[in-house]
């Protein structure tokens, strides 16, 4: 098995993982996306409005009404998305390939397709899901465009964090395996990015920039982005793992094979 | 013979000799890390900063993409 099984087999994990969030995101969460629309239109959240702006201040704001945007709303909820999720699936499930085979041989014992499983969700725990926990997805009309550079900053300040915890969580759990075994070592490598998230999340500062928007929509909208991110996780690990596998058990038939014909 | 052959015979080969030398992985993981870095930040983040094509065209086409995948957006 080589870099490239693991990249070539990543690539297409990510192609399948982008169809599958595009397809829970087109059902589940544009319903959500054209609910917050709806209320920002009827100037519910009385915070701020985009629609008026848009002209005056340029760049840092965009209008969500059907009228004057640049980009129909049928198109950012077909074509846009779909680039969106595709691009970051695919990615994701190349990186996730290339991260599975340094982690190939390198996780204890694990074989390689319960390595690849790791690998995976190590990286939907760590990219995705707590991340999420600290600075969740918000729908349209909440967050101003003047702070969405800050918010930018801090999600990804956060993100790398939580990244750079769960590789330094995987070597203190490789070294205290090797001291210890195999569970001391988990469980320490668990504490450890545990440690490092908790931290990280008390010294982040909160946003909040809410205002009225109602809880219930906000919920739902939450929810189906949380669903998205897991269906693209979920399809990346499942298929980068299946494949990893597959190549395994067919190299591991080869050897058999010609272990058999040596002793002819 | 076949039988033989293919039933599944637990495996000689100890996990740590799969292991695939860092020196053979490492460029293509820089590369991958940092492309993959570029084209998150691209859909995520890219603002008007960069206005090719213009303006903040690139954000109001992967709009719901944003913030359904949890980027930060308004």
């Amino acid at each position: 098995m080589t870099t490239r099984t693991f990249l070539v087999h990543g690539l297409l994990a990510g192609l399948l993982a982008g169809v599958a969030a595009f397809v829970v995101a087109y059902t589940v969460g544009e319903p959500q996306v054209d609910r917050a629309i709806a209320l920002e239109s009827a100037g519910a959240t009385a915070d701020h409005h985009h629609e008026d702006d848009v002209t005056t201040s340029g760049a840092a704001s965009h209008s969500h009404s059907h009228d004057d945007a640049a980009i129909s709303r049928t198109t950012q909820s077909t074509l846009g998305l779909a680039t969106g999720t595709l691009a970051i699936g695919i990615v994701l499930g190349g990186l996730t390939g290339l991260l599975s085979a340094v982690g190939l041989g390198r996780l204890g014992s694990l074989r390689p397709a319960a390595s690849t499983a790791l690998v995976a969700l190590l990286g939907a725990v760590s990219f995705s899901v707590v991340p999420f926990l600290k600075y969740p997805a918000t729908p349209p009309a909440v967050g101003s465009g003047e702070t969405i550079d800050s918010r930018t900053a801090l999600w990804f300040g956060f993100v790398a964090v939580s990244v750079l915890g769960v590789l330094a969580a995987v070597a203190v759990a490789r070294r205290a395996a090797h001291r210890w075994s195999g569970v001391p070592g988990i469980v320490a490598g668990a504490a450890a990015y545990v440690v490092v998230v908790a931290v990280a999340a008390l010294f982040f500062p909160e946003v909040d920039e809410l205002g009225g928007f109602p809880a219930s929509v906000l919920w739902d909208f939450r929810i189906s982005s949380l669903l998205t991110l897991l269906a693209m996780w979920a399809v990346i690990g499942a298929v980068l793992t299946v494949l990893v596998d597959r190549t395994w058990r067919r190299q591991e038939a080869a050897a058999a094979q010609r272990a058999f014909a040596a002793t002819l | 013979m076949a039988h033989a052959i293919s039933s599944s015979t637990p495996s000689t080969v100890a996990p740590a000799d799969l292991a695939i030398p860092l020196r053979e992985i490492a460029p293509w993981l820089v590369l991958g890390a940092l492309f993959a870095m570029s084209v998150v930040v691209l859909i995520s983040s890219v603002q008007g900063a960069i206005t090719i094509p213009a303006g903040t065209a690139i954000h109001e086409w992967v709009h719901d993409g944003r913030h359904l995948l949890g980027f930060p957006c308004h």
